[in-house]
């Protein structure tokens, strides 16, 4: 008998990149499962806050209520503390929502993006039961895996070891960090089979988001 | 038994490995994936011929492999054949049998027919009963026509107007089912041909990157390599990587220097 | 786990102007014990032509010796070096030969040919030819170095960057694979000098 199967794999990839003054957040924007693409224009993003930007690949059924659920969650905090959110709160939040469902959980790799109180980048990366990282940069998905090498050469992440603590920002600027993550994505989708169709990237600075697009391969 | 340096063998599998692979799985370790064709192949025939397409990736798993392969086999010059399964077993099943026509025609100084590179093939993969994994669309123009068969892993053979397999088959076959006629010209069948490649290429994660097409007719074969490109790379970095030299630090180093090739040409050397 | 996975390996070739370049870890493991740091995966079949065996450590050594033993009985018979497409076709058939109970290796070949043309290739553990005019990678971190050549690679490179560029790769995507590493070995092959080194890398 067929037996009822949770959870499936939606494929797709998310970055993010913090700088000085600045983080990049991207994702692509194809939506598959097995051979088959069901979309070429799904958000990965989530514009939680102000200045903190969540990127989920997964399970697009879980991505979706737990991004609704975050969403929800910080419209309370809202309204009982009068101000949005901060970007490691939200990292908190995000973290707890996801032990929550320690033995069901979501199935959902996030990458978290955004400017913390004294508005430095900041990346925090996840796995699917909570566990989580302040990083410089960081890569989730199917294609995480031809990223990160690329990712590390260029910005190298200072070890979270060493004494006295180092800023994990990158040295890159915007522009360049930007130029970055169109490369890696164009390069992950010329081998990942999963990732491609659109890029969707968000920047966040003192001057508040900036979203565009490019356009992947869409074989 | 055929120890592992012995002499080249006359040919066949060998299966001295087996044994020791069997107690490898037993014990826990899993059997590896072999490099796929994901693949669409299609065929058609046209007015006076044939027009077979594939499209150019190789994927194992969820990793491209090869971004531009070649899935349309030479069988004989007048006989081609698309391969989709595993690409070691298309390849060799292929190449198997097209030397085997080479050899036919020598000994019988005439042009292959279609069918003889039909019988060859379904009749080694029945053999192996589904165990070579090649799913193929031949076709050709011989003296009784022009004429384009499927044969599947098992050794089942069809023979159609217009045929599809792979992954993308069916992303193809939606082309051929609503445009297909018979009595196409050669532009119209070649048209369609990248048409049904095209919906395999964007519509099936399996299938991806450019167009190959084959047509052949009578007294006539010509391979379209790369006939179209529809997905470049989308962004390249405007800086590029660039590495100065000593930025990997090297332990030891070693260099030889190669002599150039001496060739010894009779007897002039001692002379003089 | 996969079989592929028991020893741990990586390995890449990259095709540069008039050159080539074929790299691998040095790390041998069982599973995830390290056992050696100086493990040989690149050999050489003659001045000009390579071969790099990553998977099972065992199926590599065996399926090398027999490759030199049949290179040795080519040049006896034909007085000449192996073509790199002859010997490429003849891994693929020493491969497939054993199609349903494979050697648990995926080779790359590198090579120059007739007017130093570079010449690399890759195959499946049945011996599923790919040819490549770009580069080739192979083993755990394959995944890694499909993305780290993806995007360091460009094409006509001169030797010298070739070598940085390879091994940049190399480091750079065996960092992010538990079973592949400890330095690595860079095989720079031009028209005229062969240069070997070995190259420092993270040691865990």
């Amino acid at each position: 008998m067929a037996r009822f199967e949770a959870y499936e794999n939606n494929g797709g990839t998310c970055v993010a990149v913090a700088g000085a003054d600045y983080c990049v957040v991207a994702a692509d924007t194809r939506l598959s499962v097995g051979y088959s693409i069901l979309s070429r224009d799904s958000s990965k993003i989530a514009h939680l806050a102000d200045k903190c930007v969540l990127a989920s690949s997964g399970f697009q059924g879980d991505v979706k209520a737990l991004q609704r659920n975050l969403a929800a969650k910080e419209l309370l905090y809202e309204h009982n503390h009068n101000k949005k959110m901060s970007c490691p709160a939200m990292a908190q939040l995000l973290s707890n929502t996801l032990y929550y469902k320690r033995f069901f959980p979501y199935y959902a790799f996030n990458v978290l993006g955004g400017l913390d109180s004294e508005g430095k980048g900041c990346v925090f990366t996840y796995d699917a039961v909570g566990s989580y990282e302040r990083t410089g940069y960081s890569a989730q998905g199917t294609g995480a895996a031809l990223m990160m090498p690329v990712l590390d050469n260029q910005l190298k992440s200072p070890s979270p070891l060493l004494l006295p603590a180092r800023d994990a920002v990158t040295p890159l600027s915007q522009s360049d960090a930007v130029d970055l993550v169109k490369d890696v994505f164009a390069s992950a989708t010329e081998r990942d089979i999963y990732t491609g169709d659109k890029l969707e990237i968000v920047v966040i600075n003192s001057a508040g988001s900036h979203r565009e697009f490019i356009e992947l391969r869409k074989d | 038994m055929a120890g592992a340096t012995d002499l080249p063998p006359k040919g066949g599998f060998s299966y001295d490995n087996c044994a020791r692979n069997a107690m490898l799985v037993e014990k826990g370790l899993k059997m590896p994936g072999f490099l796929k064709t994901g693949t669409t192949i299609v065929g058609l025939v046209f007015q006076d011929g044939v027009v077979l397409g594939a499209d150019t990736r190789a994927t194992e798993g969820p990793i491209v492999a090869d971004k531009n392969c070649e899935k349309i086999h030479y069988m004989a010059p007048n006989i081609y054949c698309c391969g989709a399964g595993t690409a070691a077993d298309t390849e060799a099943v292929t190449d198997m049998v097209s030397s085997q026509l080479q050899l036919h025609r020598y000994a019988t100084g005439r042009e292959s027919r279609v069918v003889t590179s039909l019988t060859l093939l379904k009749s080694h993969l029945f053999s192996y009963q589904g165990h070579v994994s090649a799913a193929l669309v031949l076709g050709g123009v011989d003296v009784t026509g022009p004429h384009l068969h499927t044969v599947y892993p098992h050794g089942s053979t069809d023979t159609l107007p217009f045929a599809t397999m792979g992954s993308g088959s069916l992303a193809a076959m939606s082309v051929f089912e609503s445009k297909y006629k018979e009595g196409l010209t050669r532009e119209e069948g070649i048209q369609l041909v990248a048409e049904a490649i095209r919906g395999g290429i964007f519509n099936d994660l399996g299938s991806g990157s450019n167009v190959d097409v084959c047509v052949i007719t009578k007294g006539k074969t010509e391979y379209l390599r790369n006939h179209q490109l529809p997905n470049p790379r989308t962004y390249v970095s405007s800086k590029g990587y660039n590495f100065t030299k000593g930025q990997t630090v090297v332990l030891s180093t070693k260099i030889t220097q190669l002599k150039p090739k001496v060739e010894v040409t009779e007897g002039d050397a001692m002379e003089e | 786990m996969s079989i592929f996975e028991y020893n741990g390996s990586a390995v890449v070739a990259m095709v540069g102007k008039n050159c080539f370049a074929i790299a691998s870890d040095r790390r041998l493991g069982v599973q995830l014990q390290t056992v050696a740091t100086d493990f040989q995966r690149v050999f050489k079949i003659h001045d000009k032509l390579y071969i790099g065996l990553s998977g099972l450590a065992t199926d590599a050594q065996t399926l090398y010796q027999r490759l030199v033993f049949r290179h040795k009985l080519y040049q006896l018979r034909e007085e000449r070096d192996m073509k790199p497409q002859t010997f490429a076709s003849l891994v693929s058939a020493l491969l497939y030969e054993k199609r349903f109970g494979p050697y648990f290796c995926q080779p790359v070949i590198a090579g120059l040919g007739e007017d130093n043309e570079p010449f690399i290739c890759t195959m499946d553990c049945i011996g599923a030819k790919e040819l490549a005019k770009d580069f080739v990678v192979s083993g755990t971190a394959s995944e890694s170095l499909y993305g780290a050549c993806e995007s360091m690679y460009k094409p006509n490179m001169e030797p010298e960057e070739l070598f940085e560029t390879i091994s940049q790769a190399l480091q750079s995507s065996v960092d992010r694979d538990c079973l592949s590493g400890w330095g690595g070995f860079v095989l720079l092959v031009t028209p005229t000098e062969v240069k070997e080194c070995v190259i420092k890398g993270r040691m865990d």
